[in-house]
């Protein structure tokens, strides 16, 4: 991976042509509107592997990029019998779907070098990390490659949540929070029926089934209140556990008082597991995400040219012409030629490459910013986590600029160091953290979790930090979609623009998940290949 | 458009805060607030957003793809560019149309006048009003 600091010809513009341009542009956009692109997130509609039978012989498809998208085309097309070839500006394969382990040596734009030094068997995800078992592309070449699976906790109850505003900055177990506030909410709405604060709003009948749930649902008492007692010990936890013999006698816990819960804004967090896309099961690859891409690279390895710094892309009547030249190396640009073109380089770099597409399928690549995001690995030389606060993989949250602490799913109760995920941030603290040399990224990520975990002072090894901004490869974390985006352009991204057609996260109603690579890499091959033997 | 939408899994506890530790030095940040920048001064805002991408010496950098230099750049000579650019964002560069008419036109006038560039018309809070679609 090259990461130079040479100034490259900028485009210049006139005073005319940005009026010009500003004129044209689309309305403005939305700050997280990366946040509600991704609330698109449909059920996956896989239908299995395409049918691509009846292949022309010796028809070829040159694809960009190794990631998953790429390398799904490359191994179905390559099945298929079509002539594949792959490049990959990277020295390997995987793109996004990334894996940082112990030994591995990491330079981000700007020239930042890091060396991870983590034991063996720790690693960090700087990108995906999970995977919803509904992501029915990722979870099926994941079994047909014998990809090993492990649970994901996306909910972990006696993980925390925490607000430095709030319990005087002492973080709160998950399980406390959830069951108070569900608690004093039927609590509340339970009184209300019984004052008649339902009459006319829901039939008494209802009214009467309501109390039951509510009853129910809250662990209420039989007189509908919400209090210390083994009903609600049984929901968020004992003050003393129960056990056996004579000493086995529990000790209820006292629930938090409402109004105290609701100022400390921790409510915020119990939603998190309820999302389609958070839901149980969920999954990570053993060992570290980079294992689906690197399995399906290994079935087509002897097609990839790896360190191949696309420079143009050019078609004519007659098939596609990719000019490249060695990343690392160096030297005289080399060209690469088929009758077509799968490119899954990230918008954020093909909008800067030269090429030859319809102005429609242009503007739709330069319309797409891409956002920021930030993640630390941490490695302690404990699992203090576990051995003294009883947190078995998950997550807290927390509204330090961290975001939250991700517990490794994998390997409990092992006596030797572990990696935490040690800050996962949006938005403007993640430009913050994009912004600062990564020991310093990884030195506040200490600070800031030895809020929430003290033993981090004591405890804290190395660690290594990927603000995706400045990864050199994709310049910004995933294509940021907004409603009104869509309807300009989505299609003109899809549609297949002469010879050439794209496919990558950017290209899916799926934005910055593995499986919306896949999805969109399935549906371009199997409009290219009805377009091909139609 | 400053209004912010958060969505369960991303931005759970991103609650309004406190500023609070004083920034040490050129490359470190307050980590004020979760859902936009506080801050006012130019430089601060420079290096708490900007130099992410276009690097603390301004100089930008590439890899399979380019972040412009924004050090001795002859198209910042007419300020209303540089107030386009931060305002609506131009390819993947994302647009901070979030930012205050104030807060924009003192990352224009920083950026105008450091890193070996040296154009005194300083922009105003008027300049970026009018440049907002």
């Amino acid at each position: 991976m090259v990461a130079t600091n040479s100034m490259l010809p900028r485009s210049r513009m006139t005073r005319r042509e940005l009026l010009a341009m500003i004129g044209t542009a689309a309305g403005s956009s939305v700050m997280y509107q990366a946040a509600t692109s991704l609330g698109y997130a449909a059920e996956s509609e896989f239908k299995g592997p395409p049918n691509l039978s009846g292949a022309p012989k010796g028809t070829s498809v040159l694809i960009l990029g190794a990631g998953w998208a790429g390398l799904v085309a490359a191994y179905e097309l390559g099945k298929a019998g079509y002539k594949v070839q792959v490049l990959e500006y990277r020295e390997k394969a995987g793109g996004r779907a990334w894996t940082l382990r112990g030994g591995d040596t990491y330079t981000e734009l700007g020239g930042f070098t890091q060396k991870v030094g983590f034991d063996k068997g720790n690693y960090l995800n700087p990108g995906p990390w999970r995977v919803p078992y509904h992501h029915r592309g990722v979870m099926h070449y994941y079994h047909e490659l014998g990809v090993k699976l492990e649970p994901f906790f996306q909910i972990n109850y006696n993980a925390y949540v925490h607000s430095r505003d709030a319990f005087g900055g002492k973080p709160q177990r998950y399980r406390h929070v959830l069951a108070d506030f569900n608690g004093h909410v039927a609590e509340l709405l339970a009184k209300l029926g019984h004052k008649g604060g339902l009459d006319g709003h829901v039939t008494k009948e209802d009214q009467e089934r309501l109390l039951e749930a509510m009853q129910d649902w809250g662990a209420l008492d039989q007189n509908y209140a919400y209090k210390a007692n083994a009903t609600t010990s049984n929901r968020r936890g004992f003050e003393k556990d129960p056990g056996g013999g004579l000493s086995g006698e529990p000790v209820f816990s006292k629930p938090i008082e409402f109004s105290q819960l609701l100022k400390s804004g921790l409510w915020r967090a119990i939603g998190t597991g309820s999302g389609y896309e958070f839901q149980t099961a969920l999954f990570q690859p053993e060992g570290g995400m980079d294992a689906g891409p690197l399995a399906l690279a290994e079935k087509v390895k002897d097609k990839i040219t790896f360190n191949a710094k696309v420079t143009e892309i050019q078609q004519d009547t007659g098939g596609v012409t990719v000019t490249y030249i060695d990343a690392k190396a160096g030297g005289a640009a080399k060209t690469a030629k088929a009758d077509w073109c799968l490119c899954t380089i990230p918008a954020s770099i093909l909008s800067q490459i030269k090429k030859n597409v319809s102005s429609d399928m242009d503007a739709a690549i330069n319309a797409l910013p891409y956002e920021a995001a930030f993640k630390v690995g941490l490695q302690f030389k404990r699992r203090f986590w576990e051995q003294d606060d009883e947190i078995y993989g998950g997550i807290t949250y927390t509204d330090l600029p961290i975001s939250l602490i991700a517990y490794p799913n994998t390997h409990y109760g092992s006596r030797g160091k572990g990696v935490l995920l040690g800050a996962y941030p949006w938005g403007p603290f993640a430009y913050e953290f994009a912004s600062m040399a990564p020991e310093e990224r990884v030195k506040k990520c200490v600070e800031f979790g030895a809020q929430i975990h003290p033993q981090y002072l004591k405890e804290f090894d190395t660690g290594v930090a990927v603000a995706w901004h400045r990864v050199p490869w994709t310049l910004g974390c995933f294509g940021s979609w907004t409603e009104e985006k869509r309807a300009a352009h989505y299609k003109n991204l899809c549609q297949i623009d002469g010879r050439i057609l794209l496919a990558g996260e950017h290209v899916s109603y799926l934005p910055a998940w593995q499986e919306g690579a896949v999805q969109s890499s399935l549906d371009a091959i199997t409009r290219l290949h009805q377009r091909v033997t139609s | 458009m400053r209004s912010l939408i958060l969505v369960a899994g991303l931005s759970l506890m991103a609650l309004a805060l406190p500023a609070s530790a004083q920034r040490t030095d050129a490359q470190s940040s307050d980590f004020a607030d979760a859902r936009r920048f506080p801050y006012q001064n130019g430089e601060q805002l420079y290096h708490a957003i900007c130099q992410g991408c276009h690097m603390p010496d301004g100089k930008g950098a590439t890899g399979a793809g380019t972040y412009p230099a924004l050090a001795t750049n002859p198209n910042l000579e007419a300020g209303t560019y540089p107030i386009h650019m931060v305002v609506n964002g131009q390819k993947a560069m994302p647009s901070f149309n979030y930012l205050s008419d104030e807060q924009v036109a003192a990352i224009v006038n920083y950026v105008r006048t450091h890193f070996g560039n040296g154009y005194k018309d300083a922009v105003t809070p008027e300049d970026v009003k009018g440049m907002r679609q």
